[in-house]
């Protein structure tokens, strides 16, 4: 399985770029920004497979370059998209948000193919980093609050899995990454917990629709790609066959559907869809037969593409008109015929309509669950495709595009970002029309028809009488200025009532201890002070002034180094970082 | 597919004929669920004609039932809701 020939890891190519956006201007770094993604496409689509740039670290191996079917399925699509999502965003002029994107798609990449625990930690946190940033760039109180919330949430599962990695190699005396003994052990759950916190599993989801709407435009494009597919991948790789998550996909593709059903924020509303599809993913992982995991593995691919064309058509309306809630829109059709259109194909895509991409992908998990006759989580798959089509494919157009005009007059988007979508767009119909190149690079061999007569009848069924639904309850369904409770509630409310906490009984009970200190305690302690500071004065001091002549002298000289800007240490660690991928998966490859 | 074809939808006076289209794409749908071979029914749903379209029904119906009781039960917040202290 050794490989022999060049892997140039696409994740030094995004990386060492995100360190030369902020140096170019105007076209050069338009071409730029386009090129790196193209250049990592190329270079995935042509590596074979096999092991690259592994070494000896504190007597450890550590693999930087697994490539093998699941990571290059997944390194395709993180390409494309990134290619994609450049060419949305090529219009935004704050060179931070592009280089950003860039350690967020190549730390993704790093997951995807690293070969052990060590190095998928790493990325791991790079890429909650990166992605924060895409949060806090939208610079408004609303969203830097968010972007904490969502960075503390991430380090919980950052230390979760760490504690889960140390766990674990104390058992195994290995950091190797693959499938893990299912011995319910707690570096087992650990593990476990940092995975499914980036896949959005409830009850640990509530970052995604609390941070997702807030994000820049741009940024949401990407973050709806990278974080929560890169916990399908590696659920996939550590956790295929775990029962526990048949349950939690099935519950959260539910849960995200009925939450969606009552949103306004239109980002907000599609953060709940992600969920819902994860639930998917999960579900088939859980499942763990061939035709399941080709199944999460496919509906990843089409998910990333669909997903992010509906949050680049709900960008651009946000874009164009500056809102963001349904209740504010409407009769936009006149004026965005385009976004509209290339909207509704992402709508039909994510629905599962035939010829449309969802249709070849999600049909494989749920014909997975029916093979296993699973009839409970097949039921509520189905369920979950009919609130699907509800809320992403009715509802937000009907109340976006058409419903009571807001006498808004927009303008199409630019054409960048119009291009961009064009894109996802032609890619979304041509998998729904022709999946075999997709089936074809899935992990396993594909032994599945798509389009059936049975098939393309029931899910035109569920589809179609699902819009009669909507349309007889749809005074129901008319967006007002809410918000919802969720799980944020615990670190959001909850936080209030411990500071209540803290603040009264709390507070009580320290007034109480610090009366006693003042009127018992406190006078011995000030009798005692100051015998020592007759001691420290006259022959402490006289000692440590010597040594402190020595360390200022010193201290000068790393005060240049030290410039206390979180950013300069942040850089160093990542150039460290790239140097040692850099030296041991081109140089020393092998 | 253009501006004008979306204005159509959205024009009040063709709401009518819309409305029948809709209906009869909703019978031919419902009705070729009767014809097509079923040869991986699993369950016993699976072999009963225009399941589909009805559990599609219901499923979305449902949906927007439960979900809205308990939206105005518990769930919906004013927008300030975190804001305050």
């Amino acid at each position: 399985m050794t490989g022999t020939e060049l892997f140039i890891h696409p994740s030094i190519l995004f990386i060492a770029g995100a360190f030369l956006i902020p140096f170019l201007w105007g076209n050069v770094r338009k071409v730029f920004l386009l090129l790196i993604p193209a250049l990592a496409l190329i270079i995935v689509a042509s590596t074979a497979q096999g092991t690259y740039g592994s070494f000896e670290f504190l007597g450890r191996e550590i693999i930087f370059g697994k490539v093998d079917g699941l990571s290059l399925v997944f390194s395709y699509v993180f390409t494309i998209v990134a290619f994609i999502g450049m060419v949305y965003s090529l219009h935004v002029e704050d060179v931070s948000q592009h280089s950003a994107a860039f350690f967020y798609i190549g730390s993704s990449l790093g997951v995807v193919f690293a070969g052990d625990f060590a190095v998928i930690f790493i990325f791991w946190e790079i890429m909650a980093f990166a992605s924060a940033y895409l949060i806090f760039a939208q610079r408004d109180a609303a969203s830097v609050k968010a972007a904490f919330r969502y960075i503390l949430m991430h380090i919980f599962g950052g230390v979760c899995l760490l504690g889960g990695i140390v766990l674990h190699y104390a058992d195994y005396g290995s950091t190797l990454f693959g499938p893990l003994q299912q011995d319910g052990s707690l570096g087992f759950y650990l593990i476990l917990i940092g995975f499914i916190l980036n896949a959005a599993v409830p009850p640990l989801h509530s970052w995604l629709p609390d941070a997702y709407p807030e994000a820049t435009i741009t940024g949401a494009v990407f973050m709806s790609a990278f974080t929560t597919k890169t916990a399908v991948y590696v659920l996939i790789r550590a956790f295929p066959g775990t029962e526990l998550l048949v349950w939690m996909g099935t519950i959260m593709a539910v849960y995200g559907v009925f939450y969606a059903t009552l949103q306004d924020n239109m980002r907000r509303l599609l953060s709940y869809h992600i969920v819902s599809q994860v639930g998917y993913m999960v579900a088939g992982i859980g499942l763990g037969s061939q035709l399941a995991l080709n199944g999460s593995v496919s509906h990843a691919f089409t998910h990333i593409l669909y997903k992010g064309l509906l949050f680049m058509g709900t960008g651009s309306v946000m874009f164009m008109t500056g809102r963001r809630r349904l209740s504010e829109l409407g009769g936009l059709y006149k004026y965005m015929p385009i976004t509209m259109l290339l909207y509704m194909i992402a709508g039909f895509s994510i629905s599962a309509f035939p010829l449309f991409s969802g249709f070849v992908s999600k049909s494989m998990i749920i014909a997975a669950a029916n093979h296993d006759h699973r009839a409970i989580i097949v039921l509520l798959l189905t369920l979950t495709s009919a609130g699907t089509f509800l809320s992403t494919t009715l509802k937000l157009p009907y109340f976006a595009f058409f419903g009571k005009d807001s006498g808004i007059k927009a303008k199409e988007p630019p054409v960048n970002m119009l291009i961009g979508m064009g894109i996802a767009a032609f890619l979304c119909i041509a998998i729904g029309i022709f999946p075999d190149p997709l089936y074809n690079v899935l992990p396993f061999p594909v032994d599945f028809e798509p389009y059936t007569g049975d098939h393309v009848t029931s899910s035109l069924g569920i589809l179609l009488f699902t819009a009669l639904g909507f349309f007889l309850l749809i005074k129901k369904l008319k967006p007002a200025p809410h918000i919802t409770l969720d799980t944020d509630w615990f670190y959001r409310k909850g936080t209030l009532i411990f500071m209540w906490f803290a603040r009264k009984p709390v507070g009580a009970y320290e007034g109480f201890i610090t009366e006693i200190a003042n009127t018992a305690i406190m006078p011995f302690i000030y009798a005692v002070a100051r015998l020592g500071f007759r001691i420290d004065r006259n022959i402490v001091d006289k000692a440590v002034n010597g040594v402190a002549g020595i360390v200022m002298s010193l201290s000068a000289g790393v005060r240049k180094v030290q410039t206390g800007l979180l950013q300069h240490y942040a850089v160093g660690m990542v150039l460290g970082i790239m140097v040692i991928i850099f030296i041991f998966s081109v140089i020393v490859r092998g | 597919m253009n501006g004008g074809f979306w204005g159509y939808l959205a024009n009040p006076e063709n709401k009518r004929k819309l409305t029948i289209i809709f209906i009869i794409i909703l019978v031919i749908v419902f009705a070729s669920d009767f014809l097509v071979h079923r040869h991986h029914a699993v369950f016993i749903w699976d072999k009963i004609p225009g399941w589909s379209a009805v559990y599609g029904f219901v499923s979305c119906v449902l949906l927007i039932v439960v979900a809205k009781f308990f939206g105005h039960a518990w769930l919906y917040k004013k927008e300030d809701y975190y804001d305050r202290d």
